[in-house]
């Protein structure tokens, strides 16, 4: 039982991880209508500026601190420099673009920190157990994150509901000529808000790094999942990426954790071990292909916000 | 007079709370040119939509040459003669002017399941589509892309493709929509010839058009028919005048 | 496809009789690497014609492709493996678990579009890269080598690389010539003008659905037969053959070369894995090169190397 529990916050961890990472990807897409490949590199860099500047600074929570401002930047870089001019193209001129520029952050960062990963050690407070509830204990950086995150998501969730700043992206995503016609800078705020993409993925980038990992490429792994639920959960909907991603965290996890297991019960000891991490690998995606069939355009389509 | 071609009973359309077409009753007879009118909002678009099958109505039936086309689906309303343009031009810019029209024509001639021969070398495709194309005045453009065509060109073009079909009869969904007062005289003219040729249903806002044209004209507001007539009729109503054309004249008054 | 001399047509038939000439090139300089080389790119050159049949024509972005290289690779791999080595249960295999497979992630991913269907075709593809990643009997993450090639029926040796890269090219120019046919057909046009505005198409009566899953399946067979000459070519399949980043290279292929015609993804593969093969030799880092590059061409040459081509023979068209 406690093994379940440990399980369902694993799950809640981990899709709570996801949330961030999708959050970010579809508030670009919903607001400056682009498809931003490039995501899962501004999550690793989010990455490697961590493990760097805590090693720097030899605190983790320093480190981290600076990091997030450092991605945050170097998003607002990247949007004056190229997704400026990506604005208004054909989503497959996106794709491609943004595919370009993987290639060159993933190589970049192979040039500045070399092909061998990094490691981010955590500072021994946060390495303890704590008891959730007697009984149960659980790693304190995994309640740390689960908790940065409902922040981070609340966060956003007033930002986007509740201020005029969030009105603005709201309508903006709506009716971008409108937004310009009443004389708000809208270069400025695309460039902000897909600054705040940025430091959401890095956010992501480096909450995991401790206890996943840091290395090249590992932006493109996790960027399928954001991309999925961002599907499942309806393009532009943060409340749908929020659901979206808690479903694809707990059945991914409880899935690879009791799926090979109840194959057990069914098929013989040898086709249950080969099937068994193939299928639990699988069964995001057949949640994918079911929302697909069922409800095309997503949980909460556009506008749910 | 034998029974009208179209026959349009007591159709209904509501949209959650809002009633877009109500027990609409509209007959149009065979070589005749109906128009129907209403301000904005009166539904006009939608009842073209039910007509030809793109909206399914609530209740209510429409007859075309003595067939329930009530439900019919859009494909199998054109295979009985009865085509439609639309307001919103809707073309395949990047393809040329013919392969446009020969699209409309292909969509007609069987299925499309061929993978071999060069569907621009086959005559029961391009002949007709080039008729239709010279109908409407555009035979020396064949051969341009779509997107290189003026405005107005765009209508015609849009005209042509409801003719690749050959029809018995067209609804017609403002063609002078955005058109200059040269490029609507052109088109009004054409509508003149063809109207010799086919029956029409015409939604338009272009008055001038309208009652040039017009045998007899349908008058839309909210949805519901309030006057049905011929044309000097239609002016003279003055339920009409009140709700529409008065509108108009009080903003003349204003200038 | 105009019979007109153009710079454009020029270079599309010196480029084809190069490559037929290659293998002499090859016997004279005694520069076997070349040939190796270019097979491959014969190889990848049939997959982005595939891929261009639904991207360029079919306007049906998908970046999953690479996953019929994979499942045609592991076809021949995995009955080779099985100790069935004959090329004629091989090859058909391959075409068929192609075939399969796109019926089903078609008819699934064709309900959705743009955006969506970009991702949906990725994710898809991923999920096929970490299924076979997990089935251990066949290598699992590490791959399969396959230590006999199919077996077809005497002369015809595999074996034989120069023997094998005429038979790439055969396939290549008989896809090149197959795929030709399709888009200028009745079946062609209905997935042009889906592309070009596909509600339209439905309002005239064409049901739009069916027509672009065959075509989805049909590139997805002929990319399973470039998978099985892939796999074969190296003696050695891997799941890494359909992660997502291979399926960027092949849309890579189709944009760089040129949407707009059928030989233009071939153009496309040349240019590519010659240019890698170039800037390897200057820097590891190549990429940093590659990745801006590619972005220059989406910007400023949309239209690929035939595109360019198309310009130079060309005065500028005036767009009114």
């Amino acid at each position: 039982m406690t093994l379940f529990i440990e399980q369902c916050l694993n799950g809640l961890q981990f899709g709570l991880l996801l949330f961030l990472l999708a959050a970010g990807l579809t508030l670009v897409f919903g607001i400056m209508d682009l498809v931003n490949l490039a995501h899962g590199s501004l999550y690793m860099i989010g990455a490697y500026f961590a493990a760097t500047f805590a090693a720097w600074t030899g605190s983790f929570v320093l480190g981290a601190l600076i990091a997030l401002v450092a991605t945050l930047l170097v998003g607002m870089a990247v949007e004056v420099v190229a997704m400026r001019r990506l604005y208004g193209r054909d989503h497959l001129d996106h794709v491609l673009g943004t595919f370009g520029l993987i290639l060159f952050f993933n190589e970049l960062v192979r040039l500045i920190w070399g092909p061998a990963g990094m490691s981010l050690p955590l500072p021994f407070w946060l390495l303890m157990p704590v008891e959730v509830v007697p009984g149960i204990s659980y790693s304190a950086y995994k309640l740390s994150m689960i908790a940065v995150t409902l922040i981070v998501a609340a966060i956003l969730y007033f930002l986007v509901m509740r201020t005029r700043i969030g009105m603005l992206i709201r309508a903006g995503a709506s009716n971008r000529e409108m937004v310009g016609a009443l004389g708000v800078n809208i270069k400025l705020l695309y460039t902000l808000v897909f600054g705040l993409g940025a430091a959401l993925a890095g956010l992501a980038g480096l909450m995991q790094a401790p206890i996943l990992t840091v290395q090249i490429g590992m932006g493109e792994n996790i960027l399928i999942l954001a991309f999925v639920i961002t599907v499942i959960g309806g393009i532009g909907s943060i409340r749908g990426a929020l659901v979206a991603a808690l479903l694809v965290g707990f059945i991914d996890t409880l899935g690879r954790a009791y799926f090979p297991d109840f194959l057990r019960l069914v098929l013989s000891q040898e086709a249950a071990s080969t099937a068994g991490p193939a299928i639990s690998s699988m069964l995001i995606y057949l949640l994918m292909a079911i929302v697909l069939i069922v409800k095309p355009e997503g949980l909460f389509s556009a506008g749910g916000k | 007079m034998s029974m009208p071609l179209l026959q349009v009973k007591d159709l209904d359309k509501r949209f959650g709370g809002i009633i877009a077409t109500d027990h609409v009753i509209l007959d149009v007879d065979d070589g005749e040119l109906h128009a129907v009118i209403g301000p904005n909002g009166a539904g006009k678009t939608t009842l073209i939509a039910q007509l030809s099958g793109q909206l399914r109505p609530d209740s209510g039936r429409v007859r075309f040459a003595g067939t329930e086309i009530t439900t019919l689906p859009m494909h199998k309303r054109s295979a009985l003669g009865l085509a439609r343009s639309f307001q919103i031009t809707s073309l395949f810019l990047d393809l040329s002017v013919l392969d446009n029209v020969a699209l409309a024509v292909q969509a007609h001639a069987g299925h499309s399941f061929r993978f071999w021969r060069d569907a621009r070398q086959v005559p029961e495709l391009r002949e007709p589509a080039r008729a239709a194309l010279a109908r409407v005045g555009l035979a020396e453009r064949v051969d341009l892309p779509a997107s290189a065509l003026s405005h107005g060109e765009h209508r015609q073009l849009e005209l042509a493709m409801a003719l690749a079909s050959n029809p018995r009869m067209l609804l017609l969904d403002e063609p002078m929509a955005g058109l200059g007062p040269e490029e609507s005289a052109r088109m009004v003219e054409m509508l003149q010839v063809l109207k010799r040729e086919l029956t029409i249903l015409l939604v338009e806002h272009d008055m001038e058009a309208v009652f040039a044209l017009a045998d007899r004209i349908t008058v839309l507001v909210y949805g519901r028919v309030i006057a049905s007539g011929r044309p000097d009729a239609i002016r003279a109503d003055p339920q009409v005048r009140e709700a529409y054309l008065g509108e108009e004249e009080r903003e003349a008054g204003h200038d | 496809m105009s019979a007109t001399l153009t710079v454009r047509n020029v270079c599309a038939v010196a480029l084809l009789v190069a490559l037929v000439l290659l293998p002499l090139y090859v016997w004279l300089a005694d520069d076997q690497f070349v040939l190796t080389l270019f097979t491959r790119i014969v190889i990848l050159a049939l997959a982005a014609v595939s891929l261009n049949l639904i991207l360029g024509y079919g306007g049906m972005m998908s970046f999953g492709h690479a996953v019929y290289l994979g499942i045609g690779g592991y076809a021949v791999g995995i009955l080779a493996h099985e100790e069935i080595q004959s090329g004629f249960i091989q090859w058909p295999v391959a075409l068929g678990a192609s075939a399969v497979f796109a019926l089903a992630i078609g008819a699934l991913c064709l309900r959705t579009r743009g955006v969506y269907f970009i991702m949906i075709t990725l994710a898809f593809a991923q999920m096929a890269y970490y299924v076979i990643g997990g089935i251990e009997r066949y290598g699992g993450d590490d791959g399969l080598t396959i230590y006999q090639r199919s077996q077809f029926v005497p002369p015809i040796d595999l074996n034989d690389r120069t023997q094998f890269y005429y038979v790439c090219l055969a396939l290549l120019y008989g896809g090149i010539y197959l795929v030709w046919r399709i888009v200028n057909s009745r079946f062609g046009m209905v997935i042009q003008g889906s592309r070009s505005n596909d509600v339209r198409m439905r309002a005239i009566g064409f049901p739009t659905y069916r027509y672009k899953l065959i075509c989805f399946v049909i590139a997805g067979v002929i990319c399973g037969l470039s998978g099985a000459l892939l796999a074969t070519n190296t003696d050695f399949i891997s799941p890494n053959t359909m992660y997502w980043t291979r399926s960027g290279d092949l849309i890579i292929m189709v944009v760089l070369g040129g949407m707009g015609s059928v030989i233009g993804p071939v153009f496309g593969a040349v240019a590519l894995l010659v240019l890698e093969e170039a800037l390897s030799g200057i820097t590891e880092y190549w990429q940093i090169i590659l990745g801006p590059l590619l972005l220059l061409v989406v910007l400023f040459a949309r239209g690929g190397i035939d595109g360019l081509l198309y310009d130079i023979g060309r005065p500028k068209r005036v767009q009114p």
